[in-house]
C-alpha cells in the first residue's frame, strides 16, 4: 500500500461543552467538520448528532477514532459504578489515608472523597513481604465471603490489592480467579494488573479508578457500536488513551482507567503531528480554552509522556500519560483589586456558568475574556448574539467601576492590564512547567490552539523569548484531529534499580527487546493495518542516594554502561549546571514505547481550498478598533478566505468559526504549506 | 509614587517567578528525600541592609515563612559588626545556629550576596533540611538531649564558598562531623546551584526593568503587604482574646509545658502576648526567637492564606512577652523539637485565641504533631545498620464549612507520608496496620478529622525505638462546643508485655528485640460547634463506615441507631438530646 490510507476516516472528540469531528477522505482530498453540543449523559448522542451534521455515509467510511471523556467526568465528579475493594487484612484504609497531605499549603481547611467508601473495603488474611516472600497463606474463604458481602451489597466492581504483588502477584491471581466464580460479570481488576510498582496509594489508587469506570466505559462503548451498527457502519471504532495512542473498542475496558485525560493527549499529538509535518519538532503547546489553560512539552516530534500524574488532590493514576498540565483557570479567571490596591487575575474563575460578563449568562465579574472584548480583540458584534443581551458599555462600565476606580485607570486601560498582568502570570506559569521537564522555552516554538490560545500566543511568546508561534488550521477542533493522526501506542516500564556500574552488558537491551516483542504481539492483535512499528528507548535514572529521577532518552537499545553514563552526565549537567563525577548513578527504569505507525494524512485541506480568495485583500472582512499600546484601526482577516501564500505584518486580526488569532504590531505572520499560521515574534524579551 | 498599579504588579509577579524557580532547582536537584520529596526547603529574596523579606518561593516548608528574614537579618549584622568575615561577589555563606535566626540544626542554611554596580543590591538565601548534622541520634531529633551539642555541629556563618569555589577545609571540617557525608556533596551543590538560579533570573529582571524602578517596587510592595495584612487584622473586633495550649513533656522532665496567649487587636495591630508561659526547659522542646514569630506568622497565613509572602505582611503583627519562657530559649539549650512540635503548639494557641472572633476562618485544632517514630538497628540479614523515620499525619480541626480531614499532615510542613511498601524494602519491618484511628474525632456539629493507626513489627536483628510526638496528654482543643480530638497513642508490645512510655508521647532508644511491635495512634482533629447539633444522618453514615461506634453515637451525639440496617431511632434520640 502507499503512504495514503485508503478510505474515509473520521476523528471525533467529545468535550465537555463540544463534541467535535472532523472527517477526512483521503481518496478524494474532502474534508468534513462538524461541531455540536456534548450530550454528557449519553456521550453516544453527541457522536450521532456530529456524524450527521458532517453527512457522514456510515456505510462508506473505514475507522472512527473516538476520545471520549466519559472515565475522566466520571472520577472528576465521582459518579462511578459501585465497586468493592478486597486487601490485605489492616489495610482496608490505604485508599482513604493516602499520603499524609493536605490540599493546599496554607489554610487547614480541605476535604478528600476515597473513591471506594469504607464499608465496600474488606480486608483478608494474606501477607507477602517486600521480596515477595508469602508470611500469611491466602484465606481463600475469607476471599469468597468478602466476595459474596459485596456482590449482596449491590458492587458491578471489585478490586484486588494486596501488599507487595508488583513482588508476587500469585495472591492477587488466586483471589481474582476465586471471584471468577462468583462475579456477575468480568468487572475484576488486580493491583498489579495496570501497574506492577511498589507504593501501595498510587497502584490502589490507580486500579480503583480503572474498576469504577470499567463498566460506564464498557456500556458506553456498547452502546456506540450498536448505535453505529445500526447506521450501518462496517468499520472498527478505535478510542484515544491518555498516553496519545489508541486501542480498539473491543479491549479499551479492559484497562479503562488508560482513557482517563486522553482528551488532552489527543490535542497534544495534533500538535505533534502538525509540527513535524511542518518541520517543528519542538514545541510548546497552548490549550486555553474557558475554563482551563493546558501547556504540553513536545521534544524531538514527541511529547512528554509521564507515568505520575495526579489528576487532582489525591488522585494520582500513574498510567503512562502524555503530561499536560492545567496552568490556569482560562477566559472565565476572574479579576479584582486586593485590598494592598493591586490587580490580580485568577486563581478565581467564572467557569462556564456564569462565565464571562460577555456571555451573557449572569455573569458580573470582570474576566480575561471580557477584558478581550473591552480591548476590541474579541469582536463586540457578537455581543448582538449573546441571549442575555450584554452591551460593550456594560462590560466597560465594570472595568471602570471594579477595576478603573481603585486603579486610577479608565475601563480601557483597566483592561489592558488585565491582560497584560494574566499574560505575565500564564507566561511564568509556562516557564515553570518548561524547566520542571528540563527545558529552556526559548528552543520551542509556542503552537497555540483552544478557543483563547491564539489570542494571548504571540504576547506569551514575546514575554517568554519564545521566535515563533504556530496556529494550525483548525485550532479549536484539535483535540478531533489528533484522533485522525494518532498512532497505536503501547508503553512500558520495567524497573531495574542497579547500580550503573553493577548493570549486566546485555541485560538493558534484553530488557527492552522483551518490551519490544510484548508491544508487537500487542499491536497485532488489534488487528488494525499499520505502516510500520516505531520503538523509543529510554531509561530513568538518578545519582545513588537521590529520589528524583532523569530521563534519558537513547538513540538504540543496545547501550554500554560508559556510553550511558556519559548520557546521564551531560544530561544532569544541562538540567542543573552540577557536576558529581565522584557519585555513582543507578538505573532505575528501563521504559520503551512501541508505536505502530498510521498511514500519513494530508491536513492542508482542513481548510477548503475553494473557499480561498485570490489576494490577502479580497479576504479583509472589515476593520475596527483594537487596543494594544493604542487604538489601532486593525485589518479583521476571514481565515477560510485567506490566500494559500500571504504575508500579513500585525496588528491585524484573523478570525475563523472556532477562534481567534490577534497578531501583534511588529510581529509578521505568514503561511505554509499545511495551512498553518506561523507568527515571527517581533522583539522578544 | 512614581510606579503604576500595573508595574507593581508586573514586578511582584517577576520576584516571586524568581523564587519558586529557586526552589523548583533545588528540590529537583537535591540529594535528601527530606528536601527533594518532603520540600522540606525554602528560598528567597531578602532585603541587603536588614535581610527583610522581600519575596520567597510560594513552594516553600511554611515553618519558613518567617525564620529566612531573621537568620538573613542576624548575618547582615554580624557582619556590620565584624563578627563574620566581609563578602566578596562569588562568596556563599552557611549557617545553621539556631540561635542566630533558625530553627533546628538540621535546618542549614546558605546566603549569597547578589551585587549590582559593585554594591550588594540584596541576599538571596535558603535553607535546606540535612537528613542529619552530627549529634547523639541519627537525623538530629532526640528525644532527651540537654544541651544543644548533643543534637549537632553547630555552624556560625562562614563562607562555605569563596568567590564561587567550595572551600573544601570547612567542607571537610563538616563532612567529618556527620553520618552518610558522602552524599552531602549532592545536597550542597544543589542548594548553591538554587541560588545561582536566582541570581541570574533577578539579573535578568533587573535589566529588563531597570534597578531603580525594581528598588521603588520593592519598597512599594512592602508597605501595601502591610495594607493588606491589615485590612485582616481590621477583620477581627477589638479586644482580647485568651488561649492556652499544652506541650506533654520535654522528653527529659515529665511535666507539661504551657504556651499562655494574649491577642490583642488595638487599631491596626494585632499584638500576640505570650507573657505567662513556660521556662525554658531542660529537654528539646524549646523554641528559638525566630520559629517562635515563625510560628506566629504561619498561623495568621493559614487563616488567611491571601496575605503576600512580605516583610510588610509581619508589620502589623507585635509579638511580646516571650523573654524569659521557653520559646525564646538560650544558648545551650537543646532545640530539635522546636520546627516539629512546640512551632505547632503555638499555631495551635493562635487558631484557639482567633477562632471565636474569625469562626468562619479559624478552624478547631489539628492534630498538631509531626508524629516522629525513628527506628535505629542493625539488620543482619544485610549487614549494615538503619535508620528509620516514619513520619506520619492526624486529624484535622473541624471547621465553618466541614469536618476535618483524616491523616492530613503537619501544620508546619507540606510533605507525602511513605509508602508503606517502601518501608518494608528499605527495613527490616513488616506492619500489620495501617489505617484509620476510628473514633479519634473530636465530637461536634463538624467533628474532626481522624488520626492514623499504625502498627509495626521488628522482622530481625536488634533496634532500638524512639518518638519525638505530642498531643498524649491533651487531646487537640474542641471549639465552639466541640469536643477535644483522641490522644495520641504510643505502645510497645514486647513480647506479650505492653509497654507505654512514661513521657507517653516521647521516649529515647526502647529496646525491641525481633517480633516486638510497636503501635502508634495519632491524634484526631478538635470538634466544632455542638455535636448534638449534628444532623443525625451524618453521625449514622460515620458509624455504617466504622468510623464510630454505635455507643459513641449516643455518648458522644446523642444519637440513637438501631436496627440492621441501622437506622436512626428519631424519638430516642430526641430524648437523647434534651438531656
Amino acid at each position: 500500500m502507499t503512504d495514503q490510507a485508503p478510505g474515509a476516516v473520521v476523528g471525533v472528540d467529545v468535550g465537555g461543552t463540544f463534541t467535535d469531528l472532523v472527517e477526512l477522505d483521503q481518496a478524494t482530498g474532502r474534508v468534513r467538520l462538524a461541531k455540536v453540543a456534548s450530550t454528557l449523559d449519553n456521550q453516544a448522542f453527541g457522536v450521532l448528532n456530529a456524524l450527521t451534521a458532517a453527512q457522514v455515509d456510515l456505510a462508506a467510511l473505514d475507522l472512527i477514532v473516538h476520545g471520549t471523556t466519559t472515565t475522566t467526568n466520571a472520577v472528576l465528579e465521582r459518579k462511578l459504578s459501585k465497586t468493592g475493594l478486597i486487601t490485605t487484612q489492616g489495610f482496608r484504609d490505604v485508599l482513604e489515608v493516602g499520603r499524609r497531605t493536605r490540599p493546599q499549603p496554607y489554610g487547614m481547611k480541605g476535604e478528600f472523597t476515597p473513591l471506594i467508601p469504607r464499608n465496600l473495603r474488606l480486608d483478608v488474611p494474606e501477607r507477602i513481604d517486600a521480596t515477595g516472600a508469602v508470611v500469611t497463606p491466602l484465606d481463600e474463604e475469607a476471599v469468597r465471603k468478602a466476595g459474596q458481602e459485596l456482590i449482596d451489597a449491590g458492587c458491578e466492581a471489585v478490586v484486588v490489592h494486596f501488599l507487595h504483588s508488583y513482588a508476587n502477584p500469585d495472591h492477587e491471581q488466586r483471589a481474582a480467579e476465586i471471584l471468577a466464580g462468583i462475579w456477575p460479570n468480568s468487572h475484576i481488576t488486580m493491583g498489579h494488573a495496570l501497574l506492577s510498582e511498589s507504593r501501595e496509594f498510587e497502584r490502589g489508587v490507580t486500579a480503583a479508578v480503572n474498576a469504577s469506570v470499567q463498566p460506564l466505559l464498557d456500556r458506553y462503548m456498547q452502546r456506540l457500536t450498536d448505535e453505529l451498527d445500526a447506521g450501518g457502519y462496517k468499520g472498527d471504532v478505535l478510542v484515544m488513551n491518555g498516553n496519545g495512542g489508541m486501542v480498539s473498542s473491543r479491549r479499551v475496558a479492559i484497562e479503562a482507567a488508560k482513557t482517563v485525560m486522553s482528551g488532552p493527549a489527543s490535542g497534544v499529538m495534533a500538535a505533534a503531528y502538525t509540527g513535524r509535518k511542518a518541520g517543528l519538532e519542538n514545541l510548546i503547546t497552548y490549550d486555553m480554552g474557558g475554563t482551563s489553560t493546558d501547556v504540553a512539552l513536545i521534544r524531538d516530534a514527541e511529547p512528554t509522556v509521564s507515568n505520575e500524574i495526579e489528576i487532582e488532590y489525591a488522585m494520582p493514576i500513574h498510567v503512562p500519560m502524555v503530561d499536560v498540565r492545567t496552568v490556569g483557570a482560562g477566559g472565565g479567571s476572574v479579576a479584582k483589586v486586593t485590598p494592598a490596591g493591586l490587580l490580580e487575575v485568577g486563581p478565581e474563575s467564572a467557569g462556564a456558568a456564569p462565565g464571562p460578563i460577555c456571555y451573557g449568562r449572569g455573569g458580573t465579574e470582570p474576566t480575561i475574556s471580557d477584558a478581550n472584548m473591552v480591548l476590541g480583540r474579541l469582536d463586540p458584534s457578537r455581543l448582538n448574539a449573546v441571549e442575555g443581551g450584554v452591551s460593550l458599555n456594560q462590560i466597560r462600565d465594570v472595568f471602570a467601576s471594579d477595576l478603573g476606580q481603585a486603579l486610577d485607570l479608565d475601563a480601557t486601560q483597566a483592561a489592558a492590564a488585565v491582560i497584560r498582568i494574566a499574560n505575565m502570570k500564564m507566561a511564568g506559569a509556562i516557564r515553570m512547567v518548561s524547566i520542571s521537564l528540563g527545558a529552556d522555552p526559548r528552543d520551542f516554538a509556542l503552537f497555540a490552539f483552544g478557543g483563547a490560545g491564539p489570542l494571548h500566543a504571540c504576547a506569551l511568546a514575546r514575554e517568554l523569548g519564545i521566535p515563533r508561534v504556530m496556529v494550525p488550521p483548525r485550532p479549536g477542533i484539535t483535540n478531533a484531529i489528533g484522533c485522525v493522526v494518532a498512532d497505536l501506542r503501547h508503553d512500558f516500564v520495567q524497573t531495574l534499580n542497579v547500580p550503573l556500574d553493577a548493570l549486566e552488558p546485555g541485560r538493558l537491551a534484553d530488557v527492552f527487546a522483551a518490551q519490544a516483542a510484548e508491544g508487537e504481539a500487542l499491536i497485532a492483535k488489534e488487528n488494525i493495518e499499520v505502516r510500520g512499528l516505531r520503538k523509543v528507548y529510554s531509561v530513568d535514572m538518578q545519582f545513588i542516594g537521590q529520589t528524583h529521577l532523569l530521563r534519558v532518552r537513547l538513540e538504540r537499545p543496545d547501550i554500554d554502561p560508559a556510553t550511558l553514563r556519559t548520557l546521564f552526565e551531560e544530561a544532569y549537567f544541562n538540567r542543573f549546571r552540577v557536576e558529581l563525577a565522584d557519585i555513582r548513578a543507578n538505573v532505575v527504569n528501563a521504559n520503551c514505547s512501541v508505536i505502530g505507525t498510521r498511514a500519513e494524512l494530508d491536513l492542508s485541506s482542513l481548510i477548503d481550498p475553494p473557499e480561498r480568495r485570490a489576494t490577502i485583500e479580497d479576504a479583509v472582512m472589515t476593520r475596527r478598533k483594537v487596543y494594544f499600546d493604542a487604538w489601532h484601526n486593525t485589518p479583521v482577516y476571514w481565515r477560510d478566505h485567506l490566500p494559500a501564500q500571504f504575508e500579513i505584518t500585525g496588528p491585524a486580526i484573523i478570525q475563523q468559526m472556532d477562534t481567534t488569532v490577534l497578531i501583534e504590531p511588529g510581529d509578521r505572520a505568514v503561511s505554509d504549506e499545511q495551512g498553518n499560521i506561523l507568527v515571527k515574534i517581533g522583539g522578544a524579551a | 509614587m512614581t510606579l503604576d498599579a500595573i508595574t507593581l504588579s508586573v514586578i511582584q509577579a517577576g520576584l516571586q517567578q524568581v523564587c519558586d524557580e529557586m526552589d523548583l532547582s533545588f528540590s529537583r536537584a537535591a540529594f535528601s528525600p527530606v528536601i527533594a520529596e518532603a520540600n522540606d526547603r525554602s528560598d528567597g529574596i531578602y532585603a541587603a541592609d536588614d535581610g527583610a523579606l522581600i519575596a520567597q518561593g510560594a513552594g516553600g516548608l511554611p515553618v519558613f515563612v518567617g525564620t529566612m528574614q531573621y537568620s538573613t537579618r542576624t548575618l547582615v549584622q554580624m557582619i556590620r559588626d565584624g563578627q563574620v568575615a566581609t563578602p566578596e561577589p562569588g562568596d556563599i555563606y552557611i549557617v545553621n545556629d539556631p540561635y542566630l535566626g533558625g530553627t533546628h540544626l538540621m535546618d542549614v542554611r546558605f546566603a549569597m550576596p547578589f551585587y549590582r554596580n559593585g554594591e550588594i543590591f540584596c541576599w538571596l538565601s535558603n535553607t535546606g533540611h540535612w537528613p542529619d548534622t552530627g549529634g547523639s541520634v541519627p537525623g538530629g531529633f532526640s528525644a532527651s538531649a540537654t544541651a544543644v551539642e548533643q543534637e549537632g555541629l553547630r555552624l556560625p556563618p562562614v563562607r562555605l564558598f569563596k568567590q564561587g569555589k567550595l572551600d573544601s577545609e570547612i567542607y571537610s571540617i563538616i563532612t567529618s562531623n556527620i553520618r552518610v557525608a558522602d552524599q552531602r556533596i549532592g545536597d550542597v551543590k544543589a542548594q548553591a546551584a538554587a541560588l545561582l538560579v536566582g541570581e541570574q533570573r533577578l539579573g535578568e529582571l533587573l535589566d529588563r526593568y531597570g534597578d531603580d524602578i525594581v528598588t521603588e517596587a520593592i519598597d512599594e510592595l512592602r508597605s501595601r503587604a502591610a495594607i493588606q495584612m491589615t485590612s485582616f487584622v481590621r477583620e477581627i473586633p477589638e479586644g482580647t482574646y485568651h488561649s492556652k495550649a499544652w506541650i506533654d513533656s520535654d522528653g527529659v522532665v515529665n511535666e507539661p509545658l504551657e504556651i499562655c496567649l494574649a491577642v490583642t487587636r488595638t487599631g491596626d495591630r494585632l499584638i500576640f502576648d505570650f507573657s505567662g508561659s513556660s521556662a525554658p526547659c531542660a529537654g528539646p522542646m524549646n523554641s528559638v526567637q525566630a520559629t517562635t514569630y515563625s510560628s506566629v506568622y504561619l498561623a495568621m497565613r493559614h487563616i488567611f492564606p491571601e496575605v503576600p509572602m512580605s516583610a510588610g505582611a509581619f508589620e502589623p503583627l507585635e509579638i511580646t512577652g516571650i523573654e524569659g519562657t521557653f520559646l525564646d530559649a538560650q544558648y545551650p539549650r537543646p532545640v530539635s523539637g522546636c520546627a516539629a512540635e512546640v512551632s505547632q503548639r503555638i499555631a495551635e494557641a493562635v487558631f484557639a485565641a482567633l477562632v471565636a472572633p474569625l469562626p468562619d476562618r479559624v478552624t478547631a485544632a489539628p492534630a498538631g504533631t509531626s508524629g516522629n517514630f525513628a527506628l535505629g538497628g542493625h539488620d543482619p540479614d544485610r549487614g549494615r545498620d538503619f535508620v528509620m523515620y516514619q513520619i506520619s499525619g492526624g486529624g484535622y480541626g473541624g471547621n465553618a464549612d466541614h469536618d476535618g480531614l483524616a491523616n492530613g499532615c503537619s501544620t508546619i510542613g507540606i510533605s507525602k507520608a511513605p509508602p508503606v511498601e517502601i518501608m518494608e524494602q528499605a527495613f527490616p519491618v513488616l506492619y500489620h496496620r495501617y489505617g484509620l484511628h476510628e473514633g479519634s474525632g473530636g465530637a461536634g456539629l463538624h467533628r474532626g478529622g481522624f488520626g492514623l493507626d499504625y502498627e509495626v513489627e521488628l522482622r530481625r536483628g536488634a533496634a532500638r525505638a524512639s518518638f519525638v510526638m505530642d498531643h498524649g496528654r491533651f487531646g487537640p482543643q474542641g471549639v465552639l462546643g466541640g469536643q477535644d480530638g483522641t490522644v495520641n497513642k504510643v505502645t510497645v508490645w514486647r513480647g506479650e508485655e505492653a509497654y507505654v512510655p512514661e513521657h507517653l508521647s516521647k521516649e529515647q532508644d526502647i529496646p525491641l528485640a525481633p517480633g516486638d511491635r510497636v503501635h502508634v495512634r495519632t491524634p484526631g482533629g478538635g470538634g466544632y460547634g455542638d455535636p448534638f447539633q449534628r444532623p443525625a444522618d451524618a453521625v449514622l453514615t460515620d458509624v455504617v463506615l466504622g468510623r464510630y461506634t454505635v455507643e459513641q453515637a449516643a455518648d458522644l451525639f446523642g444519637v440513637v441507631l438501631t436496627g440492621s440496617p441501622m437506622q436512626v431511632d428519631a424519638a430516642a434520640t430526641a430524648d437523647l438530646r434534651r438531656t
